[in-house]
């Protein structure tokens, strides 16, 4: 009995280390976010030398002085920007690579083999080798301060989404191609109709992806836009805190809360995906 | 006949084949091969975007060999991705490590610890990173409330600004760990249970069967990490206000390459950066491939 107690009690004295342990580790991970969420509450003055996480007083006027950028162009065009490039791009993405990745998947033709090793090939190549290019090209096409250098790539579809789609593809019988086939269906109509269906779930881990990497892309529009009424909400931040001018520092804060709202929203309904994707990514060598 | 059938039966799947792929090919030879060609002739020559690319063989590259930035952003880079992607990949595994036990809270705590990575790719999260560690920053107020005194600028001082790049990758564990934790699981509990029959206590079921059941994994993630802190660009962008500044300490490859494309429209010049980057990552990879057979552990396929 005695010995019994002693083993429990080691093992709850155990658990709690542990669990005090990890909330403390989570609390100094969430705590940049979180001083950035509260600073965006604060009056200007409040955010020097504070490490405090709770406002004096809660400032929504940060929030319609940041909206309001510089009166000329405001909050509503970069958002604007941000969901057409993010959605339209994601759109293209996500069909396109799924109609390549039922190609490679699943039909054997001639050089197969050679463009889906060239397809990985582009994977390891570094963005920087065909930036100068690419944008030299543009720049002649006349599209630099438009949105398609940027949006045009992605219907091309993405190595990463096409890869995930064909290893999906792979794991569903031939026999349903088959009975499709006996009913009549052509290439195309067994694509749409029985296997877009099936692949569902890499198509919305897609979709994710997709829609943060986009989001969140930086160079790309740094490259290609350069008139403020074309800013994506992460370029509009950037100029925001140029350090050359004086900061307000408050409404940089609430417009960045507002940028990683979609982010954290799409994280809260759909985080098994976004896992499910990292280790397809991250086990498979 | 029969032949022809199947002759044409291979020639309808070759049309229907390329029809599928064609998005992709399409797409890889304007938004891959063209440019790739393209610059691989500006590499050689002397181009500033509004003139003709004017052909001057190995000028560039003998450039480069006397140019102390480019050596400069060499070493930075270096810096960053040898110190922080081994750092962060030893943080995941050892919180995976952690939380690969039977708790129910664990789901939760999973969810919080991936959150940095989720956001930190982010504008936001970069332009408050910078305000984390200004002079007035919160930083330097934690360290006043434990007691210690600080008022320097970490961003700004040449021997720490790198080291705001180091801790904001390190930060960013929670993918890594959420698949160190998929690898974990998949280890077979019956090899821990034979061991512990034997006799094995727990550092030595970690040494002989987590950590030969893990390198793989480790060791993939590491290229694909490292590779990827090669190539760092937006943060140090953003945290330097793309100068790269205090005395070029955060001049990453990448950023120097931008400036000289796109602040000097030195375009061959930086053409030619590239492919010694190209350069870089290949011979880093090929080396990383051939010693792996000595420090990772593959599973011995049967009937060899």
């Amino acid at each position: 009995m005695d010995v019994h107690m002693k083993r429990k009690l080691k093992h709850n004295l155990g658990q709690i280390a542990f669990h005090v342990i990890v909330l403390f580790l989570a609390f100094i991970m969430l705590y940049p976010i979180l001083w950035m969420i509260s600073n965006s509450f604060k009056e200007n003055s409040e955010i020097f030398n504070s490490s405090s996480l709770i406002p004096q007083t809660f400032n929504f006027s940060n929030y319609i002085r940041g909206w309001k950028f510089n009166n000329s162009v405001s909050f509503t065009t970069f958002f604007a920007n941000s969901f057409y490039y993010t959605i339209i791009s994601t759109i293209g993405a996500v069909l396109a690579s799924s109609v390549v990745a039922y190609g490679f998947a699943r039909i054997p033709f001639r050089g197969r083999a050679f463009w889906y090793a060239c397809m990985f090939m582009t994977m390891m190549i570094p963005y920087q080798v065909v930036m100068v290019p690419q944008f030299i090209i543009f720049h002649k096409l006349g599209w630099i301060n438009t949105f398609k250098p940027l949006i045009l790539p992605q219907f091309a579809g993405v190595p990463f989404f096409i890869f995930l789609m064909v290893q999906f593809i792979r794991q569903i019988p031939y026999e349903l191609d088959d009975s499709a086939k006996i009913d009549g269906c052509n290439r195309f109509s067994i694509f749409t109709r029985i296997l877009f269906p099936l692949i569902k779930p890499a198509v919305i881990t897609s979709t994710i992806f997709s829609f943060y990497w986009r989001w969140d892309d930086f160079l790309g529009p740094l490259l290609f836009l350069n008139k403020p009424r074309l800013f994506t909400v992460s370029l509009a931040l950037r100029m925001f805190s140029d350090p050359q001018s004086s900061t307000d520092w408050s409404a940089i804060f609430a417009m960045g809360t507002l940028s990683l709202l979609p982010v954290l929203i799409i994280f809260l309904i759909f985080q098994k995906y976004i896992v499910q994707g990292l280790v397809t990514t991250g086990l498979k060598g | 006949m029969k032949q022809l059938t199947r002759k044409r039966r291979a020639l309808m799947e070759d049309l229907s084949g390329y029809a599928f792929i064609s998005p992709w090919l399409l797409g890889f030879i304007a938004f891959s091969i063209i440019p790739i060609l393209f610059s691989l002739y500006y590499s050689f020559t002397d181009y500033d975007i509004l003139g003709t690319p004017v052909f001057n063989g190995l000028e560039n590259f003998r450039r480069m060999a006397t140019d102390e930035l480019f050596f400069q952003s060499l070493k930075v880079t270096f810096f960053y991705a040898f110190v922080s992607v081994p750092a962060r990949l030893l943080f995941a595994f050892f919180v995976a490590m952690l939380f690969n036990r039977g708790t129910r809270a664990i789901r939760a705590y999973q969810a919080i610890y991936y959150v940095p990575s989720l956001v930190g790719g982010s504008i936001a999260v970069a332009v408050m990173w910078r305000r984390l560690f200004m002079s007035d920053g919160a930083i330097n107020a934690v360290l006043g409330k434990l007691g210690i005194v600080s008022n320097i600028s970490w961003i700004g001082r040449p021997s720490t600004a790198i080291w705001t790049l180091i801790i904001l990758a390190i930060w960013q564990f929670g993918s890594s760990m959420l698949i160190f934790l998929a690898g974990l699981r998949q280890i077979p509990k019956v090899y821990y249970e034979a061991a512990e029959i034997d006799g094995a206590n727990s550092f030595k079921r970690f040494l002989h069967i987590t950590v030969p059941q893990i390198t793989p994994v480790l060791f993939f993630n590491l290229v694909m990490q490292l590779i990827n802190g090669f190539t760092v660009f937006t943060q140090a962008f953003v945290v330097s206000g793309g100068s790269g500044d205090p005395l070029n300490t955060t001049l990453v490859y990448a950023l120097y390459l931008y400036q000289r494309a796109f602040k000097y429209y030195d375009m061959g010049y930086s053409s030619a950066m590239a492919w010694v980057l190209v350069l870089i990552i290949g011979v880093f990879t090929a080396i990383v491939f051939k010693t792996s057979n000595s420090w990772v552990f593959y599973e011995a396929k049967e009937g060899k």
